[in-house]
């Protein structure tokens, strides 16, 4: 299995050779054997026999990351769509795609997806999946953006990728957490304990990360907003993945994972209502749309609800419902997407308010479409899946159990949504194909499309025509196992085109009766759309954040990074004093202890007060030469204390430097022009002197506890003991400074000779002026 | 004793922050300098400031002061000197290429 996973992406390694060589032969044809050797490979597990198999790869063993491959009955579905539809876009897009595309990066782009795809049915191991989960996101990314000169595919891609790399990192979130609990990274193991997760108390919070990770990648309300925009995709590439495949991995994951949650109720609320509101929300807004690739969004977005409502029921009817909707969808909708495709490049435009009669030119493309469009309406004709699929959606509605203001609400909204599906699928249709012909308002004088363009459509067309009439075929020896996987309970179910008057029936009908009606007097209720939703869209709140996001965050650097040495200094002084002094406080950190004090004599108090004298006396000088002489003062005084305190060799340094000192200043002094005080603003002097001053408490109040506490004797005894001993110096000072401690002074002498350097460099490498 | 010398360096430290917190280049600079005594004094004193001997080994005394800080401050001496070289040198150079020591006036380029 691991070779079907990683097939496409050795493969994308070929493509850009391949590629190359495109004027003669054109690439996909290379690329369709991928898809169609994998559809293969799987379809040999097709039978009513058919129990899961495992494989395991080693990946990270040490953190529990393998590639555990299990594929069951739910994988082999998706396996199939993803590698059957995937063979079929590419056979598609080799007549749908000019050779002067860059037809290189399409195919690499399109082999990750696949890949990654693959992976995420196929993963066992909840890391492995989210790996995979992100490739999609980044591959759906890049085809979105493929024709990147245009604006419109930038924004699509940036919204994708922004909302489902958002879903993504809550999904990886909801990952941890489980496996945290369940002590294992495999889904099968997870689904053994579902009694440890449903005791959980971060039951809430796991669902609530894993459906937003599904619901975004799903396009479900009111993520859907990232779906229609990632319209501006080749259509090969919204065929495949924002119909067939990536916007069905979010299904995928509710399924895969509602043996665990299935027993608990907020999963039944949210899964359903959450789905319910798509539906009636997406076909709603189909009707509005005029381009048709919207109006398919808007209707995959509504369908994908309705899969995710059956899934959040979960009954056994419901579960059997969703997984057979899951195929019939995927071959309706590929085919529409790919109708959409033919009459794009047929007629060079997708604005049904231009189409329009063209069944008599394209006789091929609309019986395709009339197939295909009928089938997701739901029209009750025996010959299409949509129908059956519908009715079992219906049935599925009525009993249900749990939430009761849900469940009763439930079959009316699921009609109601159901009627916008027929009105736009029957907009779809007659729409374009009849009516009046404007064919002076075509860019293109539109005619039937090549036969190699066709051949995809017919198939899944024929696709929906088989399913419909003979649903067994699918059904036991594979839509049987899908639906086992999600719910071990559901017993083997017959799908018959007539099972009697019942309700599901009356639902269809009144859904056909409604939607007719409803289509006919459109005109006269489409302004609906200027109340609901009028200004309510969601899209707005999506730019609104995007945009408020950049101001808002430029406003706050802009804020506190305003340039000034003084403001930085005033925060890092403020966040260190509250930080420290509030820390002091809170532990109560502050002792005093004056049992060990030295005896103050009168010659160190003057001192003492000449030095404190002089340091405030540097900020009250208006001259600056006076200022630098107080500073001088200080340094004496300090030098003074050292004498006192009998550090003989300090002392010394410290007048000499300060000598020095005083002389550079006063060489600076003499270089720089216009020295006056600068006054500041009061406010300004009252924030620095309450910094200042809480800064020289502070510093007190630590260095009076710091000595206070007394903890250990100082290790001193030993450089007086060895100084003569094991140094051959009297003078310990110096003796610690080249003997006991010479890498100090090695590298205190390597900071002076650096400075040393750079003050010449300074000086001696002046640039002129002007010559940055 | 120590207290008086703790409460010393805690107004030096003071006067450095006030003192760096102004606009002029060479008050900054005069802020360190006011800030290493501070930071030395604390060092000094955290040694203990008993009164004994100078930490020079002579016959029949056995009393020395801590000999370890007043190492440790000789080292922190010397750097702080170098610093302020070449912190001096910097507002030299600063003030001859944009005619202003004002740290308003000196934000950087605006594209940056």
């Amino acid at each position: 299995m691991i070779y079907a996973v990683f097939a496409p992406l050795l493969f994308a390694i070929l493509v850009p050779w391949i590629s190359k060589h495109k004027d003669r032969i054109h690439t996909g044809i290379f690329v369709f054997f991928i898809p169609f050797i994998i559809f293969l490979y799987f379809i040999q597990f097709v039978g009513a026999d058919f129990s899961p198999i495992r494989e395991t790869y080693n990946w990270v063993p040490s953190l529990n990351m393998n590639f555990d491959f299990y594929l069951d009955g739910l994988s082999l579905l998706f396996v199939l769509l993803i590698s059957g539809i995937g063979s079929l876009v590419v056979l598609y897009s080799v007549f749908y795609l000019e050779k002067s595309e860059r037809l290189g990066h399409f195919y690499v782009f399109l082999l990750m997806f696949m890949a990654a795809m693959l992976g995420v049915v196929l993963s066992d191991n909840v890391f492995v999946l989210y790996a995979f989960w992100e490739l999609t996101s980044i591959s759906s990314f890049l085809l979105i953006g493929y024709w990147n000169f245009k604006e419109r595919s930038r924004y699509g891609a940036l919204k994708s990728m922004l909302i489902t790399v958002f879903g993504g990192l809550s999904l990886l979130g909801g990952f941890v957490l489980l496996t945290v609990i369940t002590g294992t990274t495999s889904i099968q193991g997870m689904i053994e304990q579902v009694d440890v997760i449903l005791a959980s108390k971060y039951l809430p919070l796991i669902l609530t990360f894993i459906l937003l990770g599904a619901f975004t990648k799903s396009a479900q309300f009111p993520f859907h907003i990232w779906l229609p925009d990632a319209m501006e995709a080749p259509t090969p590439v919204s065929a495949y993945l924002h119909s067939a495949t990536m916007v069905k991995a979010g299904i995928f994951l509710v399924a895969r994972f509602s043996p665990i949650f299935a027993g608990y109720e907020g999963f039944f609320i949210s899964v359903s209502l959450v789905g319910i509101v798509t539906l009636c929300w997406g076909s709603y807004m189909a009707v509005r749309q005029t381009d048709l690739k919207g109006i398919l969004a808007f209707s995959t977005i509504s369908q994908l609800g309705m899969i995710m409502a059956m899934l959040g029921f979960g009954t056994e009817a419901a579960v059997f419902a969703a997984v057979f909707h899951i195929l019939n969808h995927a071959t309706f909708k590929g085919s529409l997407f790919m109708v959409a495709g033919i009459i794009d490049h047929e007629t060079g435009t997708r604005d049904i308010r231009k189409l329009g009669g063209l069944i008599t030119l394209m006789p091929m493309t609309a019986t395709l479409a009339v197939f295909a469009t009928f089938s997701m309406a739901g029209v009750p004709l025996p010959f299409l899946n949509g129908f059956y699929s519908k009715e079992l959606f219906f049935d599925a509605t009525i009993d249900l159990e749990g939430a009761a203001w849900l469940s009763q609400a439930i079959p009316y909204l699921a009609v109601l949504g159901s009627i916008f599906t027929f009105v736009y699928s029957m907009y779809f249709f007659f729409g374009v194909f009849t009516g009046p012909k404007q064919l002076e308002q075509l860019p293109k004088k539109p005619h039937e499309a090549p036969f190699g363009m066709l051949i995809s459509p017919i198939i899944l067309v024929l696709g929906v025509i088989l399913i419909g009439i003979f649903p067994e075929m699918v059904n036991a020896p594979f839509l049987q196992h899908a639906a086992e996987s999600v719910n071990k309970n559901v017993e083997y179910h017959k799908v018959y085109f007539w099972h009697g008057f019942n309700t599901p029936l009356m639902m269809s009908l009144t859904v056909v009766g409604a939607g007719i009606i409803l289509f006919v007097t459109r005109r006269k209720w489409d302004k609906v759309y200027h109340v609901l939703p009028g200004k309510l869209s969601f899209n707005r709140v999506y730019n609104f954040i995007v945009e408020k996001m950049d101001t808002y965050s430029a406003a706050i650097t802009n804020t506190y990074m305003t340039g000034s040495l003084r403001t930085y200094m005033v925060l890092i002084l403020g966040a260190t004093l509250i930080v420290t002094a509030g820390y002091m406080f809170l532990t109560d950190g502050f002792t005093i202890n004056v049992g060990n004090l030295a005896e103050v004599t009168v010659l160190e108090v003057a001192v003492v007060i000449t030095i404190i004298i002089g340091a405030i006396a540097t900020l009250f000088m208006r001259n600056n030469i006076a200022a630098i002489l107080v500073t001088g003062i200080v340094g004496y005084g300090v030098a003074t204390l050292f004498v006192i305190y009998r550090a003989p060799d300090i002392a010394l340094t410290q007048l000499v430097v300060e000598t020095v000192s005083i002389a550079l200043f006063l060489l600076c002094f003499y270089h720089l022009p216009n020295l006056q005080k600068r006054e500041e603003a009061p406010k300004t002097k009252l924030t620095n002197f309450f910094i200042s001053a809480g800064f020289g408490l502070l510093i007190t109040l630590v260095g009076i506890s710091a000595h206070s506490s007394d903890w250990f004797d100082s290790i001193s005894s030993y450089f007086v003991e060895n100084s003569y001993k094991l140094g051959g110096g009297d003078n310990i000072v110096n003796v610690i400074l080249v003997d006991f401690r010479g890498l100090d002074t090695l590298f205190e002498i390597a900071v002076l000779g650096i400075a040393a350097l750079a003050v010449v460099a300074l000086i001696k490498m002046k640039k002129k002026k002007g010559a940055e | 004793m120590e207290f008086l010398i703790i409460i010393l360096s805690g107004v030096l430290f003071a006067t450095a922050i006030y003192n760096l917190l102004q606009k002029q280049l060479l008050r900054i600079i005069i802020g360190t300098i006011l800030l290493s005594h501070g930071a030395h004094l604390i060092i000094l004193t955290m040694g203990k400031l008993k009164t004994g001997q100078p930490p020079v080994l002579t016959e029949g005394i056995s009393q020395y002061t801590d000999p370890l800080p007043q190492a440790l401050i000789l080292t922190s001496i010397v750097i702080s000197f170098g610093i302020t070289g070449l912190l001096l040198v910097l507002a030299y150079r600063t003030t001859e290429e944009n005619n202003t020591d004002n740290m308003e006036q000196l934000r950087g380029k605006s594209n940056e």
